[in-house]
């Protein structure tokens, strides 16, 4: 990380997230390539270093169920393949609804995660009561998220699980670097402009010229595409985390109600983390915010209270927000961005691009590399957006987005 | 006995660790609570921000004073997610 800006780069990553590092580590691994990746701010700064650690297989379009099953075993290989510690725990997720609408959404991708070989069931709120004793099922008068019971279908996947999001950073970096990646961090790319083919980056840290851009800047991407006049859908959408003291472990799956969005789970760490769905803010200028607030947070207390009465004098010792990056039809945008050749995207994972990217990662590398496209690249084509471009029927909608 | 300096013990952080992640190029103090996660326990960094912040400076040759502390979080001191649930219900109360 201390290396200087190399003049030339065969592709240029902008974005150190696990989005960028992890393809940059994949493409690397396959030989050939001079790969720069470029960062405003630090490892960990972004998204990936702010989210709630969640990788599950629970979906309802059969491609993020397939996607997740590979993800997750990329995941449970991950530590001893790269050498660090990131903290994983299988055990499972816990969805519940309190609808008869969400019910049937539950019970319908149940079917499909089974017809992909996924353990998924329906299970009976005993059930769920046996696997959280601490869970309240029975309706009461709740807080503004209506978080007390009042439960009427749950669903358990036994193999869903979460990590410690920051080594995989870590891991990912030290094993790109280790095959010749160059990871410049603190250096934001102010100015981007075409020499013919290739692309010319401007950065505090030096100019740095290569043939293939690869935007992996989150919510940040719009702004990446604008400086060489390229134009992407997503919107950055605040979204708040908060974690507690330390607790013995006492809940085994992450929680995660359908109709408030309120998510919790206990890290190997023992705290509990956990976010919930607030209000989207009007943000017409498309700005990231990243501060906390304290309606979140007397939110989310509420929710977890409701939600488990014992929770009530566990403290909590941080908060903070982070950006999901959100396509106008929640699905993410991948490939070439169209009128810009040798300018490519990995965006728009609506909160949910950390656990994609070791699955999406790899894909992503094979490609650039050469070898035909994994079938995302068609669903999340960037042309599906832009001057007629109209959103995927529903039956290609993912409706499982959470938080 | 043990010649372990633990800094952060919160999380168990020790001198080594720190100067570990300085060896690897992590001199801010903002990298170093990810590396090593001092700071991310009850006391928030409370107890340890300064010492870490001197054993960084002087394992990077940089004067602790031109180190920026690490983004401080709410809420201020640990608090019962019971006091902020009945929190939001009175502001809720006061609300039109």
């Amino acid at each position: 990380m201390t290396a200087a800006l190399p003049n030339r780069a065969d592709v240029a990553v902008i974005g150190a997230g696990v989005m960028g590092l992890a393809i940059a580590y994949h493409l690397a691994a396959r030989g050939r390539q001079r790969i720069v990746v470029l960062d405003a701010h630090y490892l960990a700064w972004g998204a990936s270093g702010r989210n709630g650690g969640g990788v599950r297989q629970q979906w309802s379009t059969e491609m993020n169920v397939r996607l997740m099953q590979e993800s997750i075993e990329i995941c449970a290989h991950f530590a001893e393949e790269m050498g660090i510690n990131v903290w994983m725990r299988r055990g499972g997720y816990l969805f519940l609804a309190r609808t008869k609408a969400a019910a049937e959404r539950l019970e319908k991708n149940v079917t499909l995660q089974n017809r992909c070989d996924l353990p998924t069931r329906m299970i009976s709120l005993d059930e769920a009561r046996a696997l959280v004793p601490e869970l309240e099922t029975e309706p009461g008068p709740g807080g503004a998220g209506g978080d007390a019971g009042g439960f009427v279908a749950a669903c358990y996947n036994p193999t869903d699980a979460i990590v410690f999001p920051w080594p995989f950073l870590w891991g990912y970096a030290q094993a790109a670097e280790r095959r010749g990646v160059t990871i410049e961090t603190g250096a934001p790319v102010t100015a981007i402009d075409r020499r013919g083919d290739d692309f010319v980056l401007t950065t505090p840290a030096g100019t740095l010229t290569a043939g293939r851009v690869i935007c992996a800047a989150g919510a940040w991407s719009p702004r990446v595409a604008r400086l060489c006049g390229g134009t992407l859908p997503d919107r950055p959408v605040r979204h708040e985390i908060l974690s507690t003291e330390p607790l013995k472990p006492f809940l085994k799956p992450m929680v995660s109600l359908i109709e408030s969005g309120l998510y919790v789970s206990q890290s190997l760490r023992g705290e509990l983390v956990g976010g919930v769905s607030m209000p989207e803010e009007s943000n017409a200028a498309g700005e990231v915010r990243l501060g906390s607030r304290l309606e979140f947070l007397t939110t989310m207390a509420r929710g977890l209270v409701a939600l488990m009465p014992r929770l009530g004098h566990v403290k909590v010792v941080r908060q903070w927000a982070g950006p999901y990056d959100v396509s106008p039809d929640g699905n993410p945008i991948v490939g070439p961005l169209p009128g810009l050749p040798g300018f490519y995207v990995a965006c728009g994972f609506g909160g949910h691009g950390f656990m994609m990217a070791p699955v999406v990662a790899r894909h992503y590398a094979a490609y650039l590399d050469g070898e035909p496209p994994h079938p995302f690249f068609t669903a999340w084509r960037a042309d599906r957006f832009g001057p007629g471009g109209a959103a995927p029927p529903a039956a290609d909608r993912e409706e499982m987005i959470i938080g | 006995m043990s010649r372990k300096v633990i800094l952060c013990r919160c999380e168990d952080v020790t001198l080594a660790d720190v100067q570990h992640a300085v060896k690897l190029g992590r001199t801010e103090l903002e990298e170093v609570k990810r590396y090593t996660g001092f700071g991310t326990g009850p006391c928030q960094g409370k107890e340890c921000l300064r010492e870490v912040a001197c054993a960084v400076a002087e394992a990077s040759g940089t004067e602790p004073a031109a180190l920026a502390p690490f983004t401080a979080r709410p809420p201020l001191v640990p608090t019962e997610l019971g006091v902020l649930a009945a929190a939001g219900k009175a502001r809720g109360k006061v609300r039109p």
